[in-house]
Formats: C-alpha cells, sequence, structure tokens
C-alpha cells in the first residue's frame, strides 16, 4: 500500500523555542531541544522523525518559517 | 519573503500573518505591483520582511494615506496592515471614512487586544476583566468603557464589500486565513469596495504570557467574544 512519509528541514538557528509548532502536530512528532541554539532559544528537532506523515501544520503556524517539509511516497 | 529574521517576539501572531501576505501575494504575481501601508506598532517593520513597495503611515493614518496610494494608482493593489492601537484608536476617525468611502483597498487588522509595541497597555479592544499594564486591576466598564468591535462596526458601512475575522493559530485556521486574504486582495482588485480582514491575535509579550499559554487563553478569552468566520 503506498504511504505517505514526511521529511523535516529545521533551521535551528531561526527558531525561536515559541512552542506554538508542538500542538500542531498530530503525532508529536516534534520537540523543543534541551539545548539551546546560537540566540539561546530551545530549538526544535524531531524526536520521533519516523511518525511524521508530512501533513505541514506544524510550518503552517510557526511564524518564523523554521521547517520545511518534504513528503515522500513509499510502497509498503 | 525576504531570507532575514523578523524581530517579533516568539510565537507572535504578526510572523504568521505576514508569511500568509507575501505568499498570497506572489501566488498572485503581484510583487512588483504591491504597495503596502504599515502602521505604527509592532509591525511597522513589516517593509524589511515583504519584498514589494511600501509607505510608513503616521500613527492610525494607514487608510487615509491608502486612500491616497489607490486613487492616484488604481492599477496597484493597495493595502494597509495595522493593530488594534493604531486602526481601532488614533485611526477609528481615518478607519471608518476610509470603509465609508468603499476605496478599493484591504485593510488587514490584527487584534491582539492590546498595545504591544508599547508595552501591554489597555487598547479599545481589551476585554472586560483584561489585565494589562495600564489596567493591573483589570479593565472596568465604569472607568474604561467597553471592549470596542471594530470589525463588526465596519462591516455595516455600505462601502464594505467584505469583513472576514481569522485567526493563525492552528493548522485549519492558517489554511482559512489565506482564503480569506486572497479573496480581499481579488475584491480590491474588481473594484468592489473595501475589505476588512481582522485577525485575532496573541501578543505573548504583552498578556505577560507563554506564546503557547497565549494561543489557550485567545482560544478561551477572546474567542467568544470577537468569533471567527467560517471562511
Ligand atoms: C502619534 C503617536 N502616538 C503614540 C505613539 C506611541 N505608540 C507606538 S506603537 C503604539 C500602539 C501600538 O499598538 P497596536 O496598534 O495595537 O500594535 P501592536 O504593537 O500591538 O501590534 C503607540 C500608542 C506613537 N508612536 N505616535
Ligand atoms: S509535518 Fe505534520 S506530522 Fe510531520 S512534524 Fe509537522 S505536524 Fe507533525
Ligand atoms: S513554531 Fe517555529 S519558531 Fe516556534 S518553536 Fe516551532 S519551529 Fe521554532
Ligand atoms: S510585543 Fe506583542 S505584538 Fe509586539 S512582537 Fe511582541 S508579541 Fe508581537
Amino acid at each position: 500500500m503506498a504511504k505517505v512519509r514526511g521529511t523535516l528541514v529545521i533551521d535551528k538557528e531561526r527558531c525561536k523555542g515559541c512552542g506554538v509548532c508542538l500542538g500542531a502536530c498530530p503525532f508529536k512528532v516534534i520537540e523543543l531541544n534541551r539545548e539551546v541554539n546560537g540566540k539561546g532559544y530551545n530549538y526544535l528537532y524531531a524526536a520521533h522523525p519516523d511518525l511524521c506523515t508530512g501533513c505541514a501544520g506544524c510550518a503552517l503556524v510557526c511564524p518564523d518559517s523554521c521547517i520545511t517539509v518534504y513528503r515522500e511516497r513509499t510502497e509498503q | 519573503m525576504l531570507d532575514v529574521l523578523m524581530h517579533f517576539c516568539p510565537g507572535c501572531s504578526h510572523g504568521t500573518i505576514h508569511k500568509l501576505i507575501a505568499e498570497v501575494i506572489d501566488e498572485m504575481g503581484m510583487e512588483s505591483n504591491a504597495i503596502g501601508i504599515t502602521p505604527v506598532g509592532c509591525a511597522v517593520l513589516a517593509y524589511n520582511y515583504i519584498d514589494i513597495d511600501w509607505v510608513q503611515a503616521a500613527h492610525g493614518r494607514a487608510c487615509a494615506v491608502a486612500t491616497a496610494v489607490k486613487r492616484l494608482n488604481p492599477e496597484k493593489m493597495v493595502f494597509t496592515y495595522q493593530g488594534d492601537g493604531d486602526l481601532a484608536a488614533i485611526g477609528a476617525g481615518e478607519t471608518i471614512h476610509a470603509a465609508n468611502r468603499g476605496d478599493n483597498i484591504v485593510v488587514i487588522y490584527v487584534n491582539n487586544a492590546v498595545y504591544g509595541m508599547t508595552g501591554g497597555q489597555m487598547a479599545p479592544t481589551t476585554l472586560l476583566g483584561m489585565k494589562t499594564a495600564t489596567t493591573p486591576q483589570g479593565r472596568d466598564a465604569k472607568l474604561h468603557g467597553f471592549p470596542f468591535k471594530a470589525g463588526e462596526l465596519i462591516s455595516q458601512l455600505d462601502g464594505v464589500c467584505y469583513f472576514t475575522r481569522q485567526s493563525v493559530h492552528t493548522p485549519a485556521a492558517v489554511r482559512r486565513a489565506k482564503k480569506a486574504l486572497r479573496r480581499a486582495f481579488d475584491n480590491s482588485m474588481e473594484g468592489k469596495g473595501l475589505s476588512f480582514v481582522e485577525f485575532v491575535a496573541t501578543c505573548s509579550s504583552g498578556w505577560k504570557l507563554s506564546p503557547v499559554e497565549a494561543n489557550r487563553w485567545m482560544d478561551e478569552n477572546m474567542m467568544p467574544f470577537y468569533p471567527l468566520s467560517k471562511e
């Protein structure tokens, strides 16, 4: 069966660690890192990348355009 | 959208709304044909982020400037971008009369219920009971009057062809908001009159909440008073 898988590219230095994208993800793929970026923000990372469906909800609500979502069709 | 960092506080709705405006202008192929009017308020620097022509208006005067720009350049797509302090307080007169004249512009109104840039003071839109820098006990109708529904007021004027109230705090809301912006910009180019697109927005710094708490607070407190449009 064809399945869509998502891959995230997160611009770590752009992220302000606001967290508004977290609630937009239906699968809890993303989390804020314990470490900080150059500006001192706990930046976003994909904690469970295998669960990402590529729905792009996180990218839509990010005020700072930090997330790029790629979608890939895979056979299972 | 220029590849630069925006100055907005983490999680601020202004960033997401800027992104949507840039996407719609890009999809319409209007980058060289759009003129925006920036306000006084946190969005004053929009000209550093969206790569179109801009005019920066004095506090509250964006609709008056937009009227002149559109009348002198009817082929251009002209819009204002204003906060609630700018539009609903000092600029209430200019806004109402542009709407009443039906000038063919789009008014983008970002209502975060406070004066964000100056530190979260009470605005006309502040909810009753809401604590701000200038209403530490909460807004009291007897002392401060009632919260001002600029959108409802303006939507009744004959020059207004479209009023919608949107938000950008969920993916579904962002998708709806983008459609609304597109419709408003199309209206202005078709000469239908003034389109008024309100955004119920957060100001986490002014509200003294985290960005995630601010979104929740907005859902629970702002939405019942400023209900979103269905489309
Ligand atoms: C004539 C004038 N009066 C007052 C000010 C101070 N001032 C700067 S921004 C602002 C209000 C901004 O609030 P709002 O329009 O709600 O925008 P926000 O910053 O919340 O996006 C005020 C009163 C000014 N710059 N010019
Ligand atoms: S694209 Fe969708 S599933 Fe993937 S992280 Fe973003 S919100 Fe979650
Ligand atoms: S919404 Fe954007 S800026 Fe905020 S935490 Fe997520 S990726 Fe970072
Ligand atoms: S003060 Fe409020 S409106 Fe201004 S950038 Fe910060 S959060 Fe946004």
